[in-house]
């Protein structure tokens, strides 16, 4: 991995606050059934950015096409303001290395140890010495609050908690500029969800990076986010609605008076009963 | 029709996009030797015990035909010319295909549905080269050892059963197969089994990398990797055994007679 020089380097840069991901007029479709349609929006220089909305309504697919790990039915994707389109093949590799990305499910090689999937970014991109990269390894586990003895585990020994930690180690192993999180606290308890949003948090203090967060959990967009953005899905919209119905800051969120940002905010099914059939 | 027009070109991007991969430089070692392993020496055990068995019920099968003629001397002939030039080659593909094929499909299968194989891309791996070379060297060079040994052992095991079973005479035995079975048929035999290999790991790692959603899709990568590779080795084994025998034709042109 190359030494990078803060001040040339495009993606952290020091201009902190300008647009750093883009996203124009994307829409996305598996075979016939549509999930993203024209959704334009923008991601800044070291903020947070929590993407909200009910399940199914494209946010982990919005941000798989950010990270270029998936590709658009339509629209542009621009990193640093220059579409990833005009970008060569290596360009791509080398420029997605600044993204870090937490998968829902941690998404942790099964054959592969706790050691083995830290290190395997570092390995694959770097020529480390495997004393440093076990320094390193180390390193990663203890900002992630785990000892150095569960480097030798296998990811199906882990807990669910342990494996998004494991995956967080991972994420940050390879020092990202941008770090998306898909869904980092799903199905945990509330105590590691607490753990997982200040992981989240120190790692932003300890240097800039810019965040951006898929969840449905409030109290990581209360406790982490700068700015909200909320997804609503394609067929509860009305004809010409925007798909994206509320952006803002996480008070604007809760104050909002509107009853798609509200309802899904403070968790209240409302029409949504009836609709249902269930009431 | 457009289906099945959309799915060849699609498998032929994908083993195009495996080949520039594979010319670009070749993946970690530890990772193609742990892939040898499985795919070679854990091969061995069903490719022997298979191989073994047909040798056997070729020779059961055969001896009534030729002893109502007499010619049970010549049984050697067929038993192995069938082996080695057919047998040995389709039936080390189809334990290939059965036993490896379909772990791949479903191994990489799981990848895709729990988010391993974006993983890799979104840590710098590109994952035709880390799943699919691998998988593509050790299908392509280890099944020639594997025919091979079933070719080895399915003539043993029809030697054998013919002489000490059914009490051919195990001194022409030897002398007609030697005469009719060719280094080249045993040549041909071994060549077919690498576009074999070839074929299983690109199919396999197709419908893995291709695979439907949740433990539904997965089980269809490997019961349609299974079945394709089985379909695919048959329809090769055809094609080839007519080029390799006008191959052979035009460099050896004579008459031939079994009798």
């Amino acid at each position: 991995m190359q030494p990078r020089d803060p001040f040339n380097d495009p993606f952290t840069g020091e201009e902190s606050g300008r647009s750093i991901i883009e996203l124009r007029g994307i829409s996305r479709s598996f075979g016939s059934q549509e999930v993203l349609r024209n959704v334009s929006l923008d991601v800044r220089a070291g903020e947070t950015v929590c993407l909200i909305g009910e399940s199914g309504c494209g946010k982990s697919v919005t941000m798989k096409i950010m990270a270029s790990l998936m590709q658009p039915t339509a629209g542009d994707v621009l990193w640093n303001n220059v579409p990833i389109k005009d970008r060569s093949d290596e360009e791509l590799v080398r420029d997605r290395l600044r993204f870090g990305y937490l998968f829902q499910g941690a998404a942790l090689f099964d054959s592969l140890s706790v050691f083995e999937n830290i290190a395997f970014g570092l390995r694959q991109n770097t020529k480390m010495s495997d004393e440093f990269l076990a320094e390193l390894v180390a390193e990663r586990l203890k900002d992630v609050g785990m000892s150095p003895a569960s480097a030798q585990k296998m990811p199906s020994e882990l807990s669910g908690g342990m494996r998004k930690r494991v995956g967080l180690a991972r994420t940050l192993a390879l020092m990202p500029d941008i770090i998306l999180y898909d869904e980092p606290t799903t199905g945990l308890d509330p105590i590691m969800i607490d753990v997982i949003n200040t992981l989240i948090l120190k790692t932003r203090k300890r240097r800039p990076v810019t965040s951006v967060i898929v969840t449905h959990e409030m109290s990581t967009v209360r406790k982490v986010a700068d700015r909200v953005i909320m997804f609503y899905p394609l067929s509860r919209l009305e004809p010409g609605q925007p798909q994206i119905v509320f952006e803002g800051t996480p008070e604007e969120a809760f104050a909002s008076e509107d009853p798609q940002v509200s309802q899904f905010v403070y968790g209240e099914a409302g029409e949504r009963m009836q609709e249902l059939a269930l009431l | 029709m457009i289906e099945f027009v959309q799915a060849v070109g699609d498998l032929a991007l994908f083993a195009t996009s495996m080949l520039r991969w594979l010319c670009r430089g070749l993946p970690r070692r530890s990772v193609v030797v742990e892939c040898m392993y499985e795919v070679g020496v854990r091969s061995i055990p069903v490719v022997l015990i298979t191989g073994m068995f047909i040798g056997m019920v070729l020779a059961v099968q055969g001896y009534q035909q030729f002893h109502l003629m007499r010619m049970e001397t010549r049984m050697g002939a067929v038993i192995n010319m069938a082996l080695v030039a057919e047998l040995g080659p389709v039936l080390a593909a189809t334990m290939l295909a059965g036993r490896v094929g379909s772990a791949m499909a479903a191994q990489l299968g799981t990848m895709r549905v729990t988010e391993q194989i974006d993983a890799l891309r979104a840590l710098g791996a590109n994952p035709i080269q880390y799943l699919v070379v691998p998988r593509f060297l050790s299908c392509f060079l280890l099944i020639p050892l594997l025919t091979v040994m079933a070719d080895a052992i399915g003539v043993a095991g029809g030697w054998v059963f013919s002489t000490q079973v059914l009490g051919v005479d195990a001194t022409y035995y030897w002398h007609y197969s030697t005469e009719y079975v060719a280094a080249w048929d045993v040549f041909a035999g071994i060549l077919k089994s690498m576009f074999f290999g070839a074929a299983i790991a690109l199919i396999a790692c197709h419908r893995g990398f291709n695979c439907g959603s949740g433990a539904e899709g997965v089980g269809q990568a490997a019961t349609s990797s299974f079945v394709l590779s089985f379909v695919v080795i048959l329809v090769l084994d055809f094609f080839l055994g007519m080029f390799l025998n006008e191959i052979y034709w035009t460099l050896w042109p004579g008459p031939s007679s079994f009798v």
